[in-house]
């Protein structure tokens, strides 16, 4: 049995909303559970995959695992490290990737990979051989010493997911890992996310594209309003069809639920 | 590797400001240049304002003038005065009015005993009427020096008593001390402001720009601790709102003289006679300070959630600094070493006591503890901050 790299125990996230906010949402509730006592594993080695539709709490989820934010309840652990007691271990052995992190546009890939390097505390020789492999793997020599803000948004993407790789982590995080990139970057990318898989590096991403999924992922946990509705290999959750008919299905039987 | 950390930070901060030009120009070089140029000019055009322009030959005239009175205004006014009928008072008041002469003079009939000695003093005195136009620059300084000879001949002639009529320097204090006093009033004010304008140009775009940008999310995702990310923020925005600080403080230094005219009346007014150990007071005071306001500034900037949001939150933080810049032009710095634990208070009266020779290194010492303590409580603050998702994070 692989090692359990990433441990979710009961993890919970409550937002509290605002007047405006409860307006906009038409709702009178003023708490909003992001994450309800969400219980999974990640292995050691394995692509894991969180599908969901826009607002079922995957990027929150991923969040808090990146310890950018801190879960109302419950708790989750990286390769041993909890994610509300040593934040700064859990930022050690993770690569966390998301639209919501930007670059500096000042900077170029170049500087800003060592910027990060250094911050990672990674050896200098170390990252420069890294950097070599790295920018040369995502065609990113030619623009490496472009400032950030003359680059295309395939070439920031490109910056932006090999900048959070720089420490070569053992567990790495996605966050809709494809979205808002051209077909060509798209491809990049996935194919990438094969090679770690290949490396037996683990991986966990959060999508709502049924096809990234079966091409990728070993288990796959579908997310509805917060909640877990299952969690298991792809071929388990599926069942012998499609994963897209199984996810409709989970999620008709979800809201005939919260009726 | 913890130090590393701070450094990488610090680095790339100086690496991200020292790399635009421009952000150098307009936050160290212009400073500097501007208020050297400014004060210069201001200096320049109040000397004009308030004396004769160079070689500008007034135009007098007078009826009824006594010789001996004339021959004393001619020397005074550096000009011939010209006599005129009493019946023509009035065209030449026009003319006045008008711009055309700059002084009428109207003496009494029988202004001659007046400047002779003869005159015995009588109830209702004579009266020298003056006609000048006060919207007329050359006008009034005419008016005001012919008025002050006319005033000091009268006290002269009716003398009871002289004061400091002789010919020795009866102000005792040294050209130091003179001048030093003019330091003490006037620059620290200027350098509470220049220090605050110096952090205002770097610390709200470091920390509520990154914010606003979406960049500190991608610092706050790498393992450095947060207290490391805001010392090595406090400390390189720190050493660049010192330089901005000091562009603007060796401007004002050297267009000082300029701006006070004292180059007119003779006053050696540079900071030379300032020695080794005031400016390392002077030093220590504007560090720590700078230190503080940023460790302030980044704190109110981390709260804001764009650059624009953080500029209007400080402008009641910016009033507040020029009015404690105010109070040191106001009496002398207090000597009671408790004042000095008000913090950016205690910067202002020290800088007030240094330049007048005054500073005692016990209150600098308390001041720059002080000063650091309450950074140190702003830096835990602003790590506090960086760790809380509200914040950051708006959720």
């Amino acid at each position: 049995m692989p090692r359990e790299l990433i441990t979710v125990n009961d993890l919970t996230k409550e937002f509290v909303l605002s007047t405006k906010q409860r307006k906009l949402n038409n709702t009178s509730e003023k708490v909003k559970i992001a994450a309800n006592k969400l219980n999974f594993s990640v292995y050691e080695g394995e692509v894991f995959g969180l599908l969901g539709p826009n607002g079922a709490g995957k990027t929150t989820t991923l969040r808090m695992l990146s310890t950018l934010i801190k879960p109302t309840s419950g708790e989750a652990f990286v390769d041993g490290a909890s994610i509300v007691r040593e934040p700064d271990r859990v930022r050690s052995r993770i690569g966390f990737l998301t639209s919501e992190l930007k670059l500096e546009q000042f900077f170029t890939p170049d500087y800003l990979f060592d910027f990060f390097a250094d911050l990672h505390g990674v050896p200098a020789d170390v990252a420069k051989a890294r950097k070599a492999e790295m920018f040369s793997r995502f065609g990113i020599n030619e623009f490496a010493g472009v400032k950030v803000a003359n680059l295309s948004t395939g070439m920031k993407q490109k910056a932006s997911l090999v900048i959070s790789l720089v420490h070569d982590p053992d567990v790495v995080i996605f966050d809709e890992p494809t979205n808002g990139l051209d077909i060509i970057t798209a491809k990049t990318v996935t194919d990438f996310l094969l090679d770690l898989k290949a490396e037996k590096k683990t991986v966990m991403i959060s999508t709502h594209i049924f096809s990234l999924v079966e091409k990728l992922c070993d288990r796959v946990g579908i997310i509805i309003d917060g909640k877990m509705a299952v969690c298991d290999s792809l071929d388990a959750v599926c069942g012998g069809i499609s994963l897209e008919d199984r996810f409709f299905e989970l999620y008709n039987d979800a809201k005939e639920a919260a009726k | 590797m913890k130090n590393n950390k701070i450094w990488a930070i610090m680095r790339k901060e100086f690496a991200r400001f020292f790399g635009d030009k421009r952000l150098v120009f307009t936050s160290i070089l212009l400073p500097g240049l501007l208020i050297y140029f400014l004060y210069s000019f201001m200096g320049s055009a109040m000397g004009d304002m308030f004396g004769n322009e160079d070689g500008y030959v007034p135009v007098c005239y007078a009826v009824n003038v006594p010789a001996n009175a004339e021959a004393m205004l001619e020397a005074a006014l550096g000009t011939d005065i010209q006599t005129i009928d009493a019946a023509e008072t009035e065209s030449y008041k026009q003319q006045i009015t008008a711009s055309e002469a700059d002084l009428l003079m109207v003496f009494p009939e029988g202004a001659e005993a007046l400047f002779n000695g003869t005159a015995v003093p009588a109830e209702d005195a004579p009266m020298i009427a003056l006609y000048f136009n006060s919207a007329n620059t050359e006008s009034l300084a005419v008016y005001q020096t012919a008025a002050a000879v006319l005033d000091g001949y009268e006290s002269s002639v009716t003398n009871l008593f002289d004061i400091n009529m002789g010919d020795e320097s009866y102000d005792l204090a040294t050209e130091e001390e003179a001048a030093g006093q003019i330091f003490a009033m006037m620059m620290p004010m200027l350098l509470m402001m220049f220090m605050f304008s110096g952090c205002m140009a770097v610390a709200p775009e470091s920390i509520a720009g990154e914010k606003e940008r979406g960049t500190i999310a991608t610092l706050l995702i790498t393992p450095i601790r947060r207290s490391h990310l805001a010392l090595g923020k406090i400390f390189s925005l720190g050493v660049i709102a010192v330089l901005s600080g000091v562009s603007s403080t060796v401007g004002t230094v050297l267009a000082l003289p300029k701006l006070m005219n004292f180059e007119d009346s003779g006053l050696n007014m540079d900071a030379s006679f300032y020695g080794i150990t005031d400016y390392l007071m002077l030093g220590c005071v504007i560090v720590s300070t700078v230190l503080l306001l940023v460790a302030l500034i980044s704190c109110i900037s981390a709260f804001a959630k764009s650059v624009k949001e953080a500029g209007t939150a400080l402008t009641p933080v910016m009033l507040i600094n020029m009015l404690i810049g105010v109070t040191a032009m106001l009496g002398s710095a207090p000597t009671n070493p408790v004042m000095y634990c008000i913090p950016l208070y205690n910067s202002a009266q020290c800088m007030s006591a240094i330049f007048s020779f005054a500073a005692d290194p016990v209150n600098i010492a308390v001041t720059c503890g002080v000063n650091l303590a309450v950074m140190g409580v702003m830096v835990f603050l602003l790590t506090r901050m960086f760790d809380s998702e509200k914040v950051m994070f708006s959720v």
